[in-house]
């Protein structure tokens, strides 16, 4: 098939960015969407010109580190599938397709499509563990863990941290990363001690970040690879709200006092 | 070259670790934070490593080339990580084990390290529980676990089909909390050029910033690589598309020796490759094979129909006929080959790539039939999803098509029972090393053995290292580093000057092509002869024809590239001679010379040991060291399967 590709070319992080088009023939269907676009970087590098940076390393959905908007859609039309599995039999002759990072302030734009996401990592820092340091723990059988509740701290433990909720979202939150990290450690036994300390810390952060607020469109959880639900964002708005009610350092003071 | 073990020799196996832990010298915990550690590298091994030696008070810095140490390439093993736990009670032990992956390796790694995986695993489990990681429960609240190949008990643990990727987030919460901790300085996007090494010590490393291209270096009293395995060598591979030798093979240039190269895995169930833009390939578990029954046509002729238009009586159950008693089940590397002297005898199936058709079928018909659709689908559901998301093909209607596919690589730089290279200071964990798996990894092995060296080994075998080093003796100002620096500088700028007319991948594709032609799933003297003859020619238009558009001080994706390319031209070599100079066959290297019957052929009398290649020059050949391998305690034996 042929295809009209725009695609937004950027120099680096201060550099202004504008849409290209490239025309690409002969691609075939069962290519995956970013081996379209490695013969349409061969074809550029061949030309002698710059092939389009985008970020990729796995290639089976897992890693996280490929993402980038397709038409309006982050990674795509194909539900729960990441750009690099998603195929070209998604799309037919002489579509055009628009290809653009993706866009919040939290994510700086470092080239063409590929983006800055060190934020989630910051987030991370700031309670998405369990601190239990090396050699310390007991037998793992000593805990035990209900299995409907662990199936549900796996569900959000999928979580691949690709930032598609973020590209998807009108206010460029990253509520349902955030939220995803804080309820799996929520469901669990073992993420308890820290939990209402872990949810403010992990909130502020996300703020800081400049992260917009969740105001619940939904759109994360339709653009999600990995089918990470909203409730996540409710649980991890109960906990913040529970540790600012009933467990603010007022409290941990006094208790600490008296 | 000195390449004796260092495990202790004078008491039984079962006590050599703790006997080593207590005679290895212990660092204050004042001290420990004058101590500067490079761990290159943030998947299992790297990111485990990092965060213990940061909870125990040393000043480390971690090194990722992808923009988050979360995305390291373990976070796609698939199945599960073993553990001799027994909680199965079905009769698992420590012993057990170890005797199975002794086995499993065809009796090529070092029976005390081997030893020593089996009894840290335990722990492992445990470490990873207490972390969060949401391992499978029963519905009791306990630990599930699964069989896997090579194998007669449950010691499987697993997160879905996504345990890697849980083990690998568990590593990664501990490292960001050293991270905020403040106890290790990471530094992500960033990809190690060279070692340094100053007075026959590893004392830093010399690293490019991929978002600025800057080259830098950096200081430390000791260096980690935890850099996993070269099968992209292959170009087409399971592995993800930066996994590369570069960390690996530099260091080797400056000394470390390199065992076993040729021992590579091939998984025996990846997706086909479909075309010729194919860029990677996708691995399915081995687990289908539980209820998926493999064939291909009786005739060469029917290869071009449906496979519902081909009688019961026209398919070859290929592996049902030669090996009746495990039939689909045998192991990978036999798997393998069985399916690739389907393909090489004209009846492989599924689109012709250049000319040839390589697939055979995995039909789940018969299991369908026998189960039930919702059996096979609770079963199978996610992977069945996931076929039908590359190949556009309904598995529950038409039989999956399957060929292997390179995985994980046993052999990497060679090491003594403390992890060490035969460069003091330089210390290789995870697959990056020549590891503990010989000439074969069993299934669920990769992931145990990448967090027992990063949390149950190396933390004490390092600081025995540390003990006998004035902290802070290295600095970057020396002449060692300048030089090291102009080195990799000088390098990238080569790459960039040289404006030829191909690009890095078609280099890249070609070796590719024929290292899997000539040293993949069967070898021959005469292949690999050839293959020597063609990779220094391949190296050499490299080197007068790549072209690298774009300029070395910005992201330049091409530039990564080729200088990762440059090395597998250089490291393709070496492989090719290790295969040649290994007559005879053992697990996944299988030279056609040396069978019995279609079997591998070991030859225990002049091949039992680790081949250490001593590097040279390039296109020098590289000296042959040989550590001899002893079995003391697990019999050699003959593997049958049959």
């Amino acid at each position: 098939m042929k295809l009209t590709l725009e695609i937004w070319r950027q120099a680096n992080k201060s550099a202004a960015g504008a849409f290209e088009t490239y025309s690409l023939e002969g691609v075939s269907e069962h290519m995956s969407f970013l081996e379209m676009l490695d013969v349409l970087n061969e074809k550029l590098t061949s030309e002698g010109k710059e092939p389009v940076a985008f970020e990729h390393d796995c290639r089976e959905g897992i890693c996280g580190a490929c993402g980038f908007v397709i038409n309006g859609r982050p990674h795509g039309p194909q539900p729960k599938t990441t750009v690099c599995q998603l195929h070209m039999r998604s799309f037919k002759d002489g579509d055009r397709l628009v290809l653009e990072p993706w866009r919040a302030a939290a994510f700086p734009v470092i080239k063409d499509l590929v983006v800055d996401r060190s934020a989630f990592d910051r987030i991370i820092q700031k309670g998405g563990f369990i601190s239990v340091n090396t050699g310390s723990p007991q037998d793992a059988n000593a805990i035990l863990v209900a299995k409907n509740e662990s199936d549900k701290a796996m569900d959000a433990a999928a979580c691949i941290g690709c930032g598609a909720c973020v590209a998807s979202c009108p206010n460029a939150s990253a509520s349902l990363f955030t939220g995803a990290k804080i309820s799996h450690l929520a469901l669990l036994p073992q993420g308890q001690p820290e939990r209402w300390k872990r949810a403010e810390a992990m909130l502020e952060q996300h703020d800081l970040e400049g992260f917009g607020p969740c105001s619940q469109h939904g759109e994360c959880e339709a653009a999600c690879p990995k089918g990470i639900t909203l409730s996540n964002i409710a649980r991890m708005n109960g906990d913040y709200l529970f540790s600012q009610l009933a467990y603010s350092p007022r409290v941990g003071a006094s208790t600490e006092g008296g | 070259m000195d390449l004796s073990s260092k495990a202790p020799q004078d008491v039984d196996i079962r006590q050599a670790w703790d006997t080593h832990k207590f005679r290895m010298k212990l660092v204050n915990p004042a001290n420990r934070r004058k101590y500067r550690v490079i761990v290159v590298g943030s998947g299992l091994a790297g990111a485990s490593a990092a965060a213990t030696l940061g909870e125990h008070g040393y000043n480390v810095a971690c090194f990722c080339f992808q923009d988050s140490p979360r995305r390291a390439h373990s976070i796609a093993a698939q199945g599960g990580i073993n553990a001799a736990k027994n909680y199965q009670n079905d009769g698992d032990s420590v012993w057990r084990l170890f005797y199975d992956t002794v086995k499993g390796g065809d009796f090529r790694s070092r029976e005390a390290n081997v030893y020593r995986l089996a009894q840290v695993s335990v722990n492992i489990i445990d470490q990873a529980t207490a972390q969060g990681v949401p391992f499978a429960r029963e519905y009791g609240g306990t630990l599930a676990n699964r069989s896997f190949g090579g194998a007669q008990v449950s010691r499987t643990f697993y997160a879905r089909g996504q345990t890697g990727q849980q083990l690998l987030l568990g590593a990664y919460s501990a490292l960001e909390r050293q991270i905020s901790a403040g106890r290790v300085k990471m530094h992500a996007r960033t990809e190690m050029l060279d070692l340094v090494v100053e007075d026959g010590r590893a004392v830093g490393i010399v690293v490019r910033n991929l978002e600025t291209g800057a080259v830098s270096t950096h200081a430390a009293d000791a260096v980690v690589l935890a850099t996993g395995g070269y099968g992209n060598v292959f170009f087409l591979s399971t592995n993800a598309k930066g996994s590369n030798v570069t960390a690996a093979w530099r260091a080797h240039r400056r000394g470390a020796v390199f065992a076993n190269p040729c021992y590579t895995q091939i998984h025996p169930t990846c997706i086909p490759v479909s075309g010729s833009y194919q860029s990677k390939l996708t691995l399915m578990s081995e687990s289908l094979r539980n209820d998926g029954r493999v064939w291909v046509p009786k005739k060469a002729e029917d290869c071009g129909k449906a496979p519902d238009q081909i009688a019961e009586a026209d398919r070859d159950y290929y592996l049902e006929r030669k090996y009746p008693s495990f039939g689909n089940l045998c192991p990978r590397d036999i798997a393998s080959r069985a399916a690739k002297e389907a393909c090489d005898d004209g009846r492989g199936v599924g689109p012709k790539v250049e000319g040839v058709a390589r697939g055979v079928y995995l039909d789940f018909a018969d299991a369908i039939k026998r189960l039930g659709k919702s059996a096979v689908e609770e079963r199978y559901g996610n992977l069945f999803e996931m076929y039908e998301r590359i190949t556009g093909e309904n598995p529950y209607e038409v039989p999956m098509r399957m060929y292997p596919a390179v995985h994980y690589t046993m052999g990497g730089l060679w090491v003594d029972y403390n992890l060490q290279s035969t460069v003091p200071g330089l210390f290789v964990i995870g697959e990056a090393n020549f590891s503990d798996h010989g000439a074969n990894r069993l299934g669920a092995s990769a992931l145990m053995q990448g967090l027992a060296d990063g949390y149950f080994v190396l933390p004490f075998t390092l600081p025995n290292y540390l003990a006998g080093v004035k902290p802070g003796g290295a600095n970057e100002g020396t002449a060692a580093f300048k030089a090291a620096e102009a080195d990799a500088q000088g390098r990238l700028d080569k790459l960039m000057g040289i404006k030829g007319k191909r690009t890095v991948d078609s280099f890249h594709r070609e070796l590719g092509n024929l290292m899997w032609e000539k040293c993949g799933m069967a070898r021959t003297r005469e292949g690999l002869t050839e293959l020597l003859g063609r990779i220094p020619q391949i190296r050499q238009e490299f080197w007068e024809n790549v072209t690298v558009p774009g300029s070395p001080g910005e992201l330049n994706q091409s530039l990564e590239k080729a200088g990762r390319v440059a090395d597998y031209l250089e490291f393709a070599e070496t492989m090719a001679l290790d295969a040649r100079e290994r007559e005879e066959s053992c697990g996944g290297h299988f030279r056609s010379e040396y069978e019995s019957e279609g079997e591998a052929k070991r030859d225990d009398a002049n091949f039992c040991y680790a081949a250490a290649w001593e590097f040279k020059g390039v296109g020098q050949a590289p000296v042959l060291h040989k550590e001899p391998l002893e079995f003391k305690y697990v019999p050699l034996a003959t593997r049958n399967y049959k």
